[in-house]
């Protein structure tokens, strides 16, 4: 595939939309290099001009041209930059967009199987690297071509032979360069690796520490990173013989291709077949053309570390979302919330063991069902499938009588009110956390959906209230804080279906009671799931199914199943205890 | 310390610089020659212009070919000599650069070695890593292309202003009148992209923070169906970083032109000047074209200026970064001189005890208990009764807060750490392998036990069998934290790996999660094998560990509240009653 090989073509499309743009920057390189070009002329000029005869006014008509020759130049350079840059910096933008569009589309299977800061530095490291191709990259290759096309012109127009040995040298400089290129791209490469044998090395050192230092065993973890640490040395140190020859060996040609000059040139002034003027006008040529030539080595170095990094990025926006909607999906007119699950077995991609067993639960619109279980018997995994944020097999879920597959994604979410099990809350102020689902939801509504989860008294005690900020730049929020910052945050989205996996378990359980009184009010007319390995929070439940294993083993109401005298019963016999338990004070 | 705090960092710093040129220490040697390749590669090629002067002069105006070929032949000699040095120089100063590099990483790594636990509770390990890898990489360019070639650019200035006072005096004069307008011009963009510098990188921090908790949070973000107004955040955060990186694109666009303008009017002065003198009579034509080329040699260690501001800013993060690090000193060091080097009985005895993570939430209280040589305690309680800590305290992982802790009679922060360490054999529940071979991971880097060592140990708590059935047996690699194994035969794994280490004290912490019947029996012997005539301690989660130990102690709110054996405490209908119906009835197939 073109593409594989290729990365960089993904980027057409989006310098497409800064066509006009483009062109225009195009066009000031041009005027930049032509203007370049205007004042070893005028050089050219004044040496020939420098005879007694000549009219010395001349002379600060020429010292005026050089400076006006080069406001027009840095006027040209000025906008060639701005644009050129500017359009880097604009994709650049485009890019990170997408890119975050895409990421938020992935299903949490994908986003789990790679650490944040992978796809982080993609977003950053990896994306800053195709930027410097989009900006430095495309403007200093325009620069140098359309610099050397003219030039050229300039320079065989002035005296073809004295121009066909001074780019002998020139040549080499670019044979050089590509040679070079390639050994520089794999030594380039064999430092990466080991750059992250060595991050790797440290990751799990860093991550396993604890054990590292129960064994004592501080001293050979020093000489295993030092033996990675040396290697990566010696790595670079292969590289930077590679650079060091390079560089100067380009100083160097060019410097010959001068000398060339002086000494091929020279003898053709003395010889009458050039002027003086002619020949210092021609060294000035070949000292413009100094940087841009040596600049090619560089070019080529960002455009190799581009298209790597271009590849990187492509492997997130080139993986399709696993969870979107399908061809016809259509939400069913009238919102009951009405639930069921129909023999649905389940398994995640990388296990082999199905995680839910032939489960069949039906939940009548305004119901509350409440599902109990160990640890690991698969009551997360149940909820995480209605939102589809795993995709449960064809024809096992449904919704308002409709497979949840055949919803079109964000319809069926805003119909679900979830309180996940591991709380997440953004860093940014109580109140934008509590009106993360809704739009415009007012201050009342906001203070309301506090108060049912028991949190508004809590907001009220910090010193900035609703506006307080959390996380990072703010105040920690204790764990039951976050949890019922986040039942506020389920219930002001009023959904037909609400959702708590394990929501109330940081909560004491006096709190617990206030909540599930509150809510009581808030689950009157939706469709409730409740999941808990607290007896207390499910007691009150329609139906209370108990999955073992990731299939359900008793179901039935509080009594029945203590009544039934399983699982259930043997789990409010634990529950009892444990209560007992934690009133007893140490003595 | 927040990340916007992080990047309001100052632009340069004397204390910092002063602190990083440190490092080049013990290559100064190598430095040193490094400058003088510097100086002398300069040095010939300020000669240059001067060649073409008596080119010009001397051969081309009158005629002589033969002094022309000379003049080219010394040209071209300099050119091979700068070549020359400047390739010895390149290379001198980046095997110096990469040397401090790995200098610097070795002591940051080792740093972090010393550190304690509570250390890694408050820093995330992404957090750490960053400074072992992207931030020592930032400095690399400081030292190679930045602190060295300042040596390179004054030299070129000084040499190239003494060649032209040399060449015309005068003249050179009127150049430096316009060295004001080029620091004017070069200090007011300093300025101006010091301030943009810090807008993007401030931007860019807060990229970071949004991408960061929206890959993290995504559940959330897509189970309330908010992609769109997270985008539509996402992109004005993006926005204000693109238009940073605008108004630094501004600046850097103008400083550029402009100092092409100065360069321009100190040729418009020499072209003026320089011209009437040559139509005097006072000037060569040579010198006039010589003069020309230094300016133009003079303006370009300027114009390079911008590109190591941003390089020196880059380097001062970072540095910043790394020195806080080296600078938080490890809490929990072993003493100066330890009253003793060795566990010989392994005799423990926590006398008064108290401690906690978070000021004013204790997790143990008050708790005294004495484990004679070579006796079995267990230690049962609910979640969060501390018995964890007890471990932790143990070993060092964190120093006790009231009380004191004494193995053989001796308190532990007198004992060196490594050899106390070394003496206490621990087993998490979590039990952590690193990547590398299952030999490796028993072994764990310690060179006195060998590979019979080693095979005996895992035959002894019977994880042999299964390691030999591995593709490659004892060199089989493990994936990641072991992904290859079961839970179950990770904990063999973890067995033998503390019996080869045979430590006087083994501490326990038993893995909850259920394994099937067979490797329960297997573990349940492996474990009888490993605590014979040892002192150990066991956080028991299997009712046969707790039936067998010759004490239990019962930990409650962070107090020990009652010790005996099973059958004395099950009598007494206390705390461990209660404890015992709820986590190891179930588990007595006769009960």
């Amino acid at each position: 595939m073109a593409r594989s090989r290729y990365p960089l073509l993904v980027l057409g499309p989006y310098l497409g939309r800064y066509r006009r743009r483009l062109l225009v920057g195009a066009l000031m390189v041009l005027l930049t290099v032509v203007a370049g070009m205007l004042s070893p002329w005028v050089l050219k000029y004044v040496v020939d001009g420098l005879r007694p005869s000549v009219d010395r006014g001349r002379l600060l008509t020429y010292a005026g041209l050089i400076v006006a020759i080069s406001l027009v130049e840095g006027f040209f350079r000025f906008w060639m930059r701005r644009i050129l840059i500017g359009v880097s910096r604009q994709v650049e933008y485009d890019l990170r967009n997408d890119f975050l569009a895409h990421v938020q589309r992935m299903s949490l299977s994908f986003l789990h199987s790679r650490s944040t800061g992978d796809i982080m530095s993609r977003a950053t490291n990896d994306l800053g690297a195709v930027r410097m191709v989009l900006g430095p990259g495309i403007m200093y290759s325009m620069h140098t071509v359309m610099l050397l096309v003219i030039s050229t012109a300039i320079l065989v127009n002035l005296n073809w032979r004295l121009t066909l040995l001074a780019y002998v040298p020139l040549a080499l400089v670019s044979i050089s360069v590509r040679q070079f290129g390639r050994r520089i791209h794999d030594r380039f490469e064999e430092i990466q690796e080991q750059f992250s044998a060595m991050s790797t090395r440290t990751q799990e050192n860093l991550a396993g520490i604890r054990v590292v230092k129960a064994f004592a065993r501080e001293e050979s973890e020093i000489r295993s990173f030092e033996l990675l640490n040396r290697d990566y040395v010696r790595r670079n140190v292969s590289l930077i013989r590679l650079w060091g020859v390079l560089y100067p060996l380009m100083t160097a040609l060019i410097g010959l291709s001068s000398v060339a000059v002086l000494w091929l040139g020279g003898r053709h002034v003395i010889h009458g077949r050039l002027t003086l003027g002619e020949f210092v006008a021609f060294m000035g040529y070949l000292s413009l053309l100094a940087w841009p030539t040596i600049a090619i080595g560089r070019v080529i170095n960002i455009f190799e570390r581009g298209s790597a990094s271009m590849r990187r990025i492509l492997e997130i926006l080139e993986t399709p979302p696993g969870i979107r909607d399908l061809e016809g999906a259509a939400e069913p007119p009238g919102a009951s919330g009405a639930l069921e699950i129909r023999n649905l077995t389940f398994s995640y991609p990388a296990s082999p063991r199905p995680a839910l067993r032939d489960v069949s639960i039906s939940v009548p619109a305004g119901m509350t069902l409440a599902i109990v279980g160990r640890t690991g018997s698969g009551k997360s995994t149940l909820v995480n499938l209605i939102p589809r944020l795993y995709d449960p097999p064809p024809g096992t879920v449904f919704v308002d009588g409709r497979d949840v597959r055949a919803w079109p994604l964000r319809a069926l979410r805003r119909r679900i009110g979830c309180v996940p099990q591991e709380t997440f809350l953004f860093s940014d102020t109580v109140a934008e956390n509590i009106a993360f689902g809704t739009d415009g939801a007012g201050e009342e509504e906001i203070l309301a959906a506090a108060r049912v989860s028991q949190v508004a008294g809590d907001i009220e005690s910090f010193t900035r209230g609703m506006q307080t900020f959390v996380g990072e730049r703010g105040i920690t929020l204790s764990g039951g804080q976050k949890q019922r910052v986040a039942i506020s945050r389920a219930v002001l989205c009023s959904p037909a279906i609400l959702v708590f996996d394990d929501s109330l378990s940081s909560v004491d359980t006096y709190t617990e009671e206030r909540i599930l009184r509150e809510l009581a009010g808030v689950m009157k007319n939706r469709t409730t799931l409740l999941v808990s390995h607290r007896v207390s929070t499910v007691q009150r439940a329609d139906e209370i199914v108990v999955l073992e294993e990731g299939a359900v083993a008793e179901r039935g109401t509080h009594e029945e199943l203590l009544r039934l005298g399983g699982l259930y019963a043997e789990l409010y016999r634990k529950q009892l205890l444990e209560d007992e338990l934690s009133e007893l004070q140490g003595s | 310390m927040t990340q916007e705090e992080q990047v309001l960092g100052k632009a340069y710093d004397a204390k910092l610089m002063r602190r990083l040129l440190g490092y080049i220490g013990p290559y100064r040697r190598s430095a040193l020659a490094a400058v003088v390749c510097l100086i002398l590669g300069s040095g010939f090629s300020i000669v240059q212009p001067y060649l073409t002067k008596m080119a010009i002069d001397r051969s081309i105006q009158s005629g002589d070919v033969r002094s022309l070929t000379g003049i080219a032949a010394l040209y071209a000699a300099t050119i091979v000599l700068v070549f020359a040095l400047s390739f010895a120089q390149t290379l001198l100063i980046n095997l110096m650069g990469q040397k401090i590099m790995r200098d610097l990483r070795m002591e940051i790594f080792r740093h972090l070695q010393k550190l304690e636990s509570a250390f890694f509770d408050r820093n995330p390990v992404g957090r750490l890593m960053t400074r072992v890898t992207t931030d020592v990489d930032a400095l690399n360019e400081l030292f190679t292309s930045g602190v060295l070639s300042v040596f390179d650019d004054i030299f070129t200035l000084a040499g190239i202003l003494v060649f032209l006072f040399v060449l015309h005096y005068k003249l050179a004069l009127g150049i430096l009148c316009i060295l004001p307008l080029l620091l004017a011009v070069t200090l007011l963009f300093k300025i101006k992209v010091r301030d943009s510098y810090r807008r993007v990188r401030t931007a860019i921090a807060r990229i970071n923070t949004f991408l960061q908790e929206n890959i993290t949070g995504a559940a959330v973000v897509q189970v309330f169906g908010r992609e769109e107004k997270q985008y539509r955040r996402f992109t004005a955060v993006n926005r204000d970083h693109l238009d940073a990186n605008l108004q630094s694109i501004f600046y850097y666009a103008l400083f550029l032109p402009l100092l092409e303008v100065v360069g321009a009017l100190a040729v418009a002065l020499i072209v003026w000047y320089g011209g009437h003198q040559v139509l005097s009579g006072a000037l060569t034509l040579g010198t006039l074209v010589a003069f020309i080329q230094y300016s133009d040699r003079f303006f370009r260690p300027i114009s390079d200026l911008s590109e190591k501001y941003t390089i020196l800013q880059a380097a001062m993060a970072s540095s910043e970064r790394i020195f806080r690090l080296l600078d938080t000193p490890p809490a929990i060091v072993s003493p100066a001189r330890p009253a003793a080097r060795a566990v010989t009985r392994g005799k423990i005895e926590f006398r008064d005890v108290g401690f906690a993570y978070h000021p004013g939430e204790p997790v143990l209280r008050g708790v005294s208990f004495v484990v004679e040589p070579g006796e079995q305690v267990a230690v049962v309680g609910a979640t969060g009764a501390g018995k964890s800590t007890l471990v932790s305290l143990l070993n060092r992982s964190y120093d006790v807060g009231e009380g004191t802790l004494l193995v053989d009679d001796v308190d532990v922060r007198d004992h060196d750490l490594a050899a106390l360490r070394r003496s206490i054999g621990i087993v998490l529940q979590d039990v952590f392998l690193f990547s590398g071979s299952v030999m490796e991971n028993i072994r764990l880097g310690n060179r006195s036990i060998t590979g019979r060592d080693a095979v005996r140990a895992a035959r002894a708590v019977h994880a042999d069998p299964f390691i030999r059935r591995l593709d490659e047996g004892y060199d089989s690699r493990l994936g990641e934290r072991g992904a290859s194994l079961s839970v179950g035969q990770k904990q063999l794994l973890s067995f033998a790996r503390a019996l080869a280490y045979d430590p006087r004290i083994l501490v326990l912490d038993e893995a909850t999660s259920s394994i099937d019947t067979g490797t329960e029996l297997l573990i349940r012997d492996a474990l009888r094998t490993l605590m014979a005539g040892r002192t150990s301690i066991v956080i028991a989660h299997r009712l046969s560990t707790v039936q067998s130990a010759d004490r239990i102690l019962v930990l409650h709110h962070g107090r020990l509240c009652e010790t005996g054996t099973h059958q004395e405490l099950l009598q007494r209908r206390g705390i461990y009653w209660k404890l015992y119906q709820l986590q190891y009835r179930d588990q007595s197939p006769g009960a």
